[in-house]
C-alpha cells in the first residue's frame, strides 16, 4: 500500500533509519500529548522543561545531519559548522530582539537594549527587515549559505582538502567568535542577544509555544533525514561518495567536483542554520560561545560516535552524548571534560558501534556508583567515578563491537526515558524523606 | 562551451592530440623537456621508458592536472588543453586509466560504472537521473566484457588488482571518450590476462585513439604499434617495437646503466 | 762566633726593614695627607655643613668639595634630598631613610650603620634655595667629571630633563672634557635646552641646530613650545627664521620618531614571531613529518610552562638558574607525555589525519581538565632577574630583555632542530619512515620507535616554547588553546614540511600583527590575519614554502 510512496522508497534499504524516523515521530506526537492532556503527578506526564531540552537536543541532532552529509557521504570535515549554526540563531535572536520592542529595560521601542546601553542612537544598516519574520527566515538560511558559498567557493576551487580545509573552516569559526564578541559589532558583544519576550506574538515561555518549538525541532529533523536520504539515494550521493574516495577519479570521469562540493556544503550550512534557528527561542539565548572552535569539534564527535556516513547515526549521537553530557555536567561538572575527551579518544581509535553502548553504559555505570557511595555513606570521588566511567568505555568499545539495532528507539528516546524517570525518582525520593 | 564544435563533420582532423616543445619542471628538476607527441586519429600508441623519464607526468599534462611551464597541447588540431581543468577535458573525451587501478571501492562495480556512464555531468542533473534501459543495457554489455557479470553488486574494494584495473578499463570504456590514457594496464596481471587486455585495447583502438603507458615488452609487442620511447622527458626513438629496440642509444638507456 | 750570629741578624734586620722602607716611600709621596687625617678633615667639613645659617651652609658646602674625596657625593646627594641629619646627642652627621619605627640611619662619613632611631633624637639639615643650588651645581660637577661613563651618562641624562642656568660654565667645560660621543651629544643638548630660552635670535638658532635629531622628549617639548600658537594662531615666537627651523626640525625629529616607532614593532614583531615560532616548530614536526595533526599541541606548551612553575616552587634557591633547568626538564616532561600518547592512541590511527586530529583534541580536553582541577586558577612563574629590565638604545627606543632573549633562544632550538634533523642519524631514520615506511622498516629501522621519537620530539619541543612562554604571558589551563590555532596558521602558511618556511610564516605573521593590531585593535587584528590566511590558503593552497613536485601530490 505504501509502497509507492516516495518516503518508502528512501527508506526502502534503510532499516535504521526507518527505526530512528519512527521513534522521533513518536516523540513529535506523544510528548506533546502527555505534556498537555496528563495531570502534572501522572506516571507518563512529560514536563515542559523536559520538552524544552528534547527540543533543544533535536536541534543539535539536525546540526550532526548537516555535518554527516558533507563529513560522511563528501569527505569535507568542517570544524566551522559551529558558525553556521551560529549564524542562524543570531539571525532568528535579532528578530526576537527586535520582537521585544518597548518591553526592554530601557523601554526604546526603535533600539535593543545593548545599542541602548552602547549610546547608539540609531539601528545599524544591518538591522533593518529583522522585525519581520519572513525576512529574519529568509536570512537564517541566506546568512549561512552565503558565507558557506563564499568560503567553499573559494577554497574548493584552489583544491583546498582534508586537514588544510578543516584548520581553515576552524580559524572561520574562531574569527568569528572574536568578532561577535566586539561590542561594536553591533550585536550584543559578550552577552550576546537574550531576554527575548515573544515569537509571531506567541509568549516565548508559554507552554503551547513551547511544544510547537519542540515538534517543529522534530518535524525538521525528520525532513532534513529524507531530504539528506533522497540526496544519498540519487546519483548525485554516488557522485559525493566518489569524490569522497577518489577525487581525481571523479574529476577524470568528468565531474566538476568543486561545483558538488560547493553544493552540499552551502546545503549542509542551511541545514545548520536552520538548527541554530530553532535552538534559540528554545534555550532563549545566543551568544559568541556558539562560534567557539570547542562547540565545532563536539559536533564532529557526536556523527563519528554516532556511526560516520549514515544519517541515523549522527541523530543518535547528538541526542546521546548532549544527554550523558547533561547528565554528568548535572551530577560531577568537572568530570565532564574528561569523559567528552575520552570519548573523542576512543571513538576514533575503535570507530565502531561498540562505542556509542560504551558512552551510555559509563553513565549508567557512573550512576550506579554514585548510589551506592551515597548509600554507603561515603563520599563519590571523582577519580574513581573517573576510572570507572573511562574503564566502561574502553571495555564497550574494545569488545562490543556491534550495533544493537533494536536498541535505536531506546537511544532515540533515552533522554526522554531518563529525564522522565529521572525526575519521578527524584520527587518520589524527596517525597518520601518529607 | 563556447570554444568550436570539436565535432563539427566537416572538418578533417590530421591529428588528434599533439604535444609540441612541452617542458615542465618540478624544483628545477625537468620532468618533461621539451616534448613533441603527435598522435593520429583512431591510433593505437605505445609510450615506453625508464622510471623518471616523464610518462606520468605527460600524462598529467594532457588531463590538466598539471599545468605546462612552456610548449602547446592540442585537442582535435584546434583545443588548447592547457587552457582546461580535469573535468573539462574528461567531458571533451579524453579518458584516463591511473598507474594504480583507482575506482570508488564503496560503490558497487554496477555504481562505478553508472557513475562513468556518458552523460550529463551538472548536479541538478545527477540529483533527478533516473536510468533508462537503454542505459542498463549498456552497462550490463560493458559488465560482461570486463568480466565480472558475477560480481555486479559486489563492493568494488572486494575486487582483486587484476579485477579492479579491468573495472577501471571498462569505466573508461563506458565514458566514450575519443582519446584513451592507459597508464600500465598490465601491472598485477597473469599472463593470459595481460593478453585478454593487449586484444581489449586494439579492439578499443578500431574506434578510438588509445595511448598505452607500459613496461611490460610482451604486451607492447602483442599491441603492435607504433612505439615511441621516452628518456629525460623527450623523445628518445620512435617507430616499431623492432625498430626502437634495436636503436643503440635505447639499449643504451635501458640495459647500459 | 756568636758575635758573628748577632752581627748577622742584625744585618739581615736593617736589610730588611730598608726594603721595607723603600716599597713604602713611593706611596707616601703620592698622598698629601695621611688617610686618618683625610678622616679628619672629611668629618669637621661635614660637621660644618651643620651650621647655624644659609651662608655658612653654602660656605660649608663649598669646602667641603675641596676635599676632593670619593665619599662626598652622597653626602651632596643626601643633603639636597634633606636627608642629612645631625644627631641631637652630639651632633654627629648622618643620613637618614625614614623606615617603620623611625629613621634608618648611617654614618654620613664612614656609612656605618647606626641602627634606627626615634624621629627625636634626630635634627635635620635644612637648606634652602641658595644651598641647593650650590649643591646643584657641585653634584653635577663631581657627576660630570667621575672617571665612569656610565655614571657621568645617567647624570647628563639627569640634568637634561631639568637644565639649570647656573650649570652653564660647569656644563662647557664638561663639555670639553668629555672623551666619549654619546656623553657630548648630551651635554650639548643640555646646553642647547638652555640656549634656546636665551633672547638672542642667533642663540636659539644655534640652539635649534644643536637639537637636530634629538627623541629626548623634554627636548622634543621646547621644540614644539616654541611653535606654540597665541589664541589668534600666530607664534608666539616673533622671529620667522626661528620657527622656520623649529618646524623643520621637528618634522625631521617626527620622521626619526616614526622609523623608530617603525623599529620597534618590527622587533616587538619579530619577538612575537619567535614565540610563533617556538610554538609552531613541534607542529611542524608533528603536522609536517608525521601528518599526524595534533590539537594537544597546544597542552604540551602548557606542560613546560607548569614545568617551569615546579621548578621554580621545587628549587627557588636556584631561581636565577629555574629557567635554565626547566628547558631540559620541560623537554622531558613534555616529550614523555608525547610518547605515551604516541603509543596508546596515535600509534592506531596512521594515515587517517583527521582521526589524529579528534583523537588529539580528546587528549586536549582531558590534559586541561586535570590542570584545573589541580588549580584553575593562573600560576605565578617568576621572571629570573637576568631577564629583566630593557636594553635602551636612545630615549626613544628601548627593548626588553625577555623579549631578545626568547628571540635568540627560538632560533637556536630552530637550528638545533634543523641539524638534528639533517645531520644525526635519528633524523635521517625519521625521514625516512617518513618518505617511506615500509622501505625502512625493512632495512632494519624500527618504525614503531622512530614514530614514538618523533612525536616526542616535536612535544619536547612544544614544552620548551612552554618555558618561554611563561616568562611572557599567564600560565593556567587555557594557555595552550590560545596557541594552537596560531600556530597552525604559521605551520600552514609556512608550508608543511618545512622549517624554512615556519620560521619565515612565524616572523611575517608576527610583524603584520603588530603592525596591524595599533591601527585596528587587538581583536580586529587578529581577525585580519586570520582572513589573510585564508584567503592566502586559496592562491598557495600549500603554503609559502610549498615543495613541488608530483610526489607531493598523492
Amino acid at each position: 500500500m505504501m509502497k509507492n510512496t516516495v518516503i518508502y522508497k528512501l527508506l526502502q534499504n534503510d532499516k535504521a533509519g526507518r527505526i530512528v524516523l519512527s521513534a522521533l515521530f513518536a516523540l513529535m506526537v506523544l510528548v506533546p500529548l502527555s505534556n498537555m492532556l496528563l495531570p502534572p503527578d501522572s506516571f507518563l506526564h512529560v514536563p515542559t522543561y523536559t520538552v524544552t531540552l528534547l527540543g533543544k537536543y533535536l536541534c543539535y541532532a539536525l546540526l550532526a545531519l548537516a555535518l554527516d552529509l558533507v563529513w560522511g557521504y563528501c569527505g569535507i570535515l568542517s570544524l566551522g559548522h559551529g558558525a553556521f549554526f551560529g549564524l542562524g540563531g543570531y539571525a532568528m535572536g535579532m528578530y526576537l530582539m527586535r520582537q521585544i520592542g518597548d518591553r526592554g529595560q530601557y523601554g526604546n521601542a526603535d533600539l535593543p537594549d545593548f545599542m541602548v546601553f552602547l549610546n547608539w542612537q540609531e539601528l545599524p544598516w544591518y538591522w533593518s527587515g529583522f522585525e519581520s519574520f519572513t525576512f529574519a527566515l529568509v536570512m537564517v538560511m541566506l546568512v549561512p549559505g552565503i558565507l558557506a558559498f563564499l568560503f567553499g567557493w573559494l577554497a574548493f576551487r584552489s583544491r583546498v582538502t582534508g586537514v588544510y580545509f578543516s584548520i581553515i573552516t576552524q580559524a572561520l569559526t574562531y574569527a568569528l567568535m572574536q568578532a561577535f564578541f566586539l561590542n561594536d559589532f553591533g550585536f550584543g558583544g559578550n552577552n550576546g542577544l537574550t531576554d527575548f519576550k515573544d515569537i509571531l506574538g506567541f509568549d516565548i515561555q508559554a507552554n503551547g509555544t513551547r511544544i510547537v518549538l519542540f515538534m517543529l525541532s522534530a518535524f525538521m529533523v525528520i525532513v532534513a533525514y529524507l531530504l539528506c536520504r533522497f540526496i544519498i539515494q540519487s546519483k548525485l550521493g554516488r557522485v559525493l561518495m566518489s569524490i569522497r574516495d577518489a577525487e581525481s577519479r571523479s574529476r577524470f570521469l568528468g565531474y566538476r567536483v568543486e561545483h558538488y562540493k560547493l553544493f552540499v556544503f552551502v546545503l549542509s550550512a542551511v541545514l545548520a542554520g536552520i538548527a541554530g534557528a530553532l535552538f534559540v527561542p528554545q534555550v532563549g539565548i545566543i551568544n559568541p560561545s556558539e562560534f567557539n572552535p570547542v562547540n565545532s569539534i563536539e559536533i564532529v564527535i557526536w556523527v563519528a560516535l554516532g556511526g560516520r556516513g549514515t544519517l541515523y547515526g549522527a541523530i543518535i549521537g547528538a541526542v546521546v552524548v548532549n544527554y550523558v553530557k547533561s547528565f554528568y555536567t548535572g551530577a560531577m561538572p568537572e568530570m565532564w571534560l574528561f569523559m567528552l575527551g575520552g570519548i573523542f579518544v576512543v571513538a576514533t581509535v575503535y570507530a565502531n558501534a561498540g562505542v556509542i553502548i560504551g558512552v551510555i553504559l559509563s553513565a549508567v555505570v557512573s550512576s550506579i556508583y554514585a548510589g551506592i557511595s551515597t548509600l554507603i555513606g561515603s563520599e563519590i570521588n571523582p577519580f574513581v567515578m573517573l576510572f570507572f566511567a573511562l574503564g566502561t568505555l574502553y571495555i564497550c568499545a574494545k569488545y562490543f563491537d556491534f550495533f544493537w539495532q533494536k536498541s535505536l528507539p531506546f537511544l532515540t528516546t533515552l533522554p526522554l526515558i531518563g529525564n522522565v524517570l529521572k525526575e519521578k525518582v527524584v520527587t518520589s525520593h524527596s517525597e518520601v524523606k518529607s | 562551451m563556447s570554444h568550436t564544435p570539436i565535432n563539427s563533420p566537416s572538418r578533417k582532423i590530421t591529428s588528434i592530440l599533439q604535444l609540441s616543445g612541452v617542458t615542465k619542471s618540478f624544483d628545477g628538476f625537468k620532468a618533461i623537456n621539451n616534448l613533441s607527441i603527435d598522435i593520429k586519429p583512431g591510433e593505437l600508441r605505445a609510450i615506453i621508458g625508464p622510471n623518471g623519464a616523464g610518462k606520468s607526468t605527460m600524462m598529467d599534462i594532457i588531463t590538466g592536472k598539471t599545468k605546462p611551464d612552456t610548449g602547446e597541447v592540442t585537442f582535435k588540431d584546434v583545443v588548447d588543453l592547457t587552457k582546461h581543468d580535469e573535468a573539462d577535458i574528461a567531458n571533451m573525451g579524453i579518458g584516463r586509466k591511473f598507474q594504480k587501478p583507482t575506482v570508488i571501492e564503496t560503490l558497487t562495480i554496477w555504481q562505478n560504472l553508472e557513475l562513468a556512464l556518458a552523460g550529463h555531468r551538472s548536479i541538478l542533473q545527477t540529483l533527478f537521473w533516473r536510468l533508462n534501459n537503454d542505459q542498463a543495457k549498456r552497462i550490463d554489455d560493458v559488465i560482461a566484457l570486463i568480466g565480472l557479470a558475477e560480481k555486479r553488486d559486489d563492493l568494488a574494494a572486494n575486487l582483486s588488482h587484476g579485477q579492479k584495473q579491468w573495472l577501471e578499463i571498462g569505466m573508461l570504456f563506458i565514458q566514450e571518450p575519443e582519446v584513451l590514457l592507459v597508464d600500465e594496464p598490465a601491472g598485477g596481471m597473469t599472463d593470459t590476462e595481460t593478453m585478454v587486455t593487449a586484444r581489449l585495447l586494439k579492439e578499443i583502438s578500431q574506434r578510438h585513439s588509445v595511448i598505452v603507458v607500459e613496461h611490460d615488452m610482451d604486451f607492447v609487442r602483442e599491441l603492435d604499434c607504433k612505439v615511441t620511447v621516452l628518456h629525460e622527458g623527450s623523445v628518445l626513438a620512435e617507430g616499431s617495437l623492432d625498430t626502437v629496440s634495436s636503436n643503440p642509444r635505447v639499449v643504451e638507456v635501458y640495459l647500459g646503466r | 762566633m756568636f758575635k758573628l750570629f748577632i752581627g748577622f741578624v742584625f744585618a739581615l734586620l736593617i736589610s730588611v726593614s730598608s726594603t721595607a722602607q723603600d716599597t713604602a716611600l713611593p706611596n707616601n709621596e703620592q698622598i698629601e695627607i695621611p688617610q686618618v687625617d683625610r678622616t679628619l678633615l672629611l668629618n669637621e667639613a661635614v660637621n660644618a655643613l651643620n651650621a647655624s645659617s644659609f651662608t655658612k651652609k653654602t660656605n660649608a658646602v663649598n669646602a667641603l668639595v675641596e676635599l676632593k674625596d670619593p665619599r662626598i657625593l652622597p653626602i651632596l646627594k643626601g643633603m639636597r634630598l634633606g636627608k642629612l641629619y645631625s644627631l641631637k646627642k652630639n651632633k654627629t652627621i648622618v643620613l637618614a631613610e625614614k623606615v617603620e619605627g623611625g629613621y634608618q640611619l648611617t654614618h654620613a662619613v664612614t656609612g656605618s650603620d647606626l641602627g634606627i632611631a626615634k624621629s627625636n633624637t634626630i635634627k635635620k639639615i635644612r637648606v634652602n634655595n641658595k644651598v641647593r643650588s650650590a649643591l646643584s651645581k657641585h653634584i653635577a660637577i663631581l657627576e660630570l667629571t667621575s672617571s665612569n661613563t656610565n655614571e657621568r651618562f645617567l647624570a647628563a641624562k639627569n640634568i637634561l630633563s631639568n637644565p639649570d642656568e647656573q650649570l652653564r660654565e660647569v656644563l662647557v667645560v664638561a663639555q670639553k672634557a668629555e672623551p666619549t660621543r654619546k656623553v657630548k651629544e648630551l651635554i650639548s643638548l643640555i646646553i642647547a635646552r638652555l640656549d634656546i630660552q636665551s633672547s638672542d635670535e642667533n642663540i636659539r638658532l644655534n640652539a635649534l641646530r644643536a637639537m637636530t635629531g634629538a627623541v629626548e622628549p623634554t627636548v622634543i617639548q621646547d621644540i614644539k613650545k616654541i611653535l606654540e600658537k597665541d589664541e589668534s594662531g600666530n607664534y608666539i615666537e616673533k622671529s620667522e627664521v626661528v620657527t622656520a627651523m623649529a618646524e623643520d626640525k621637528l618634522s625631521w625629529i617626527q620622521t626619526k620618531l616614526d622609523w623608530f616607532k617603525f623599529c620597534e614593532d618590527a622587533i616587538f614583531g619579530l619577538s612575537l614571531g619567535s614565540v610563533l615560532l617556538l610554538a609552531a616548530i613541534g607542529l611542524a614536526i608533528t603536522f609536517g613529518v608525521m601528518g599526524v595533526i595534533n590539537m594537544a599541541h597546544g597542552e604540551m606548551i602548557m606542560l613546560g610552562a607548569y614545568t617551569t612553575f615546579a621548578v621554580q616552587q621545587f628549587f627557588p634557591s636556584l631561581m636565577s638558574y629555574s629557567l635554565l633547568i626547566a628547558i631540559p626538564m620541560a623537554f622531558l616532561v613534555s616529550g614523555l607525555v608525547g610518547v605515551i600518547i604516541e603509543r596508546t592512541v596515535i600509534r592506531h590511527l596512521y594515515g587517517r589525519p583527521l582521526d589524529t586530529l579528534l583523537a588529539t583534541f580528546g587528549i586536549s580536553l582531558i590534559l586541561q581538565q586535570l590542570v584545573r582541577v589541580y588549580n584553575s586558577n593562573n600560576v605565578p612563574v617568576v621572571t629570573p632577574d637576568w631577564m629583566a629590565g630593557s636594553l635602551e638604545i636612545n630615549a626613544a627606543l628601548s627593548f626588553t630583555y625577555n623579549r631578545i632573549y626568547i628571540f635568540i633562544f627560538a632560533l637556536m632550538v630552530l637550528v638545533g632542530l634543523a641539524l638534528l634533523l639533517k645531520k644525526t642519524l635519528l633524523g635521517l631514520q625519521m625521514r625516512a619512515v617518513t618518505q617511506n615506511r615500509a622501505m625502512a622498516n625493512s632495512m632494519g629501522i624500527r618504525s614503531g620507535h622512530i614514530d614514538a621519537l618523533t612525536f616526542g620530539l616535536g612535544s619536547g619541543i612544544a614544552g620548551i616554547a612552554g618555558v618561554a612562554v611563561s616568562q611572557i604571558t599567564n600560565v593556567g589551563p587555557n594557555l595552550g588553546q590560545s596557541f594552537i590555532i596560531d600556530s597552525f596558521m604559521v605551520v600552514v602558511f609556512g608550508g608543511v614540511g618545512n622549517l624554512l618556511g615556519t620560521f619565515f610564516a612565524a616572523m611575517g605573521l608576527g610583524v603584520v600583527t603588530k603592525f596591524l593590531e595599533p591601527q585596528v585593535g587587538t581583536v580586529v587584528g587578529k581577525i585580519m590575519v586570520l582572513v589573510f590566511i585564508i584567503l592566502f590558503i586559496q592562491f598557495r593552497p600549500r603554503g609559502l614554502f610549498a615543495l613541488k613536485g608530483r610526489f607531493v601530490e598523492d
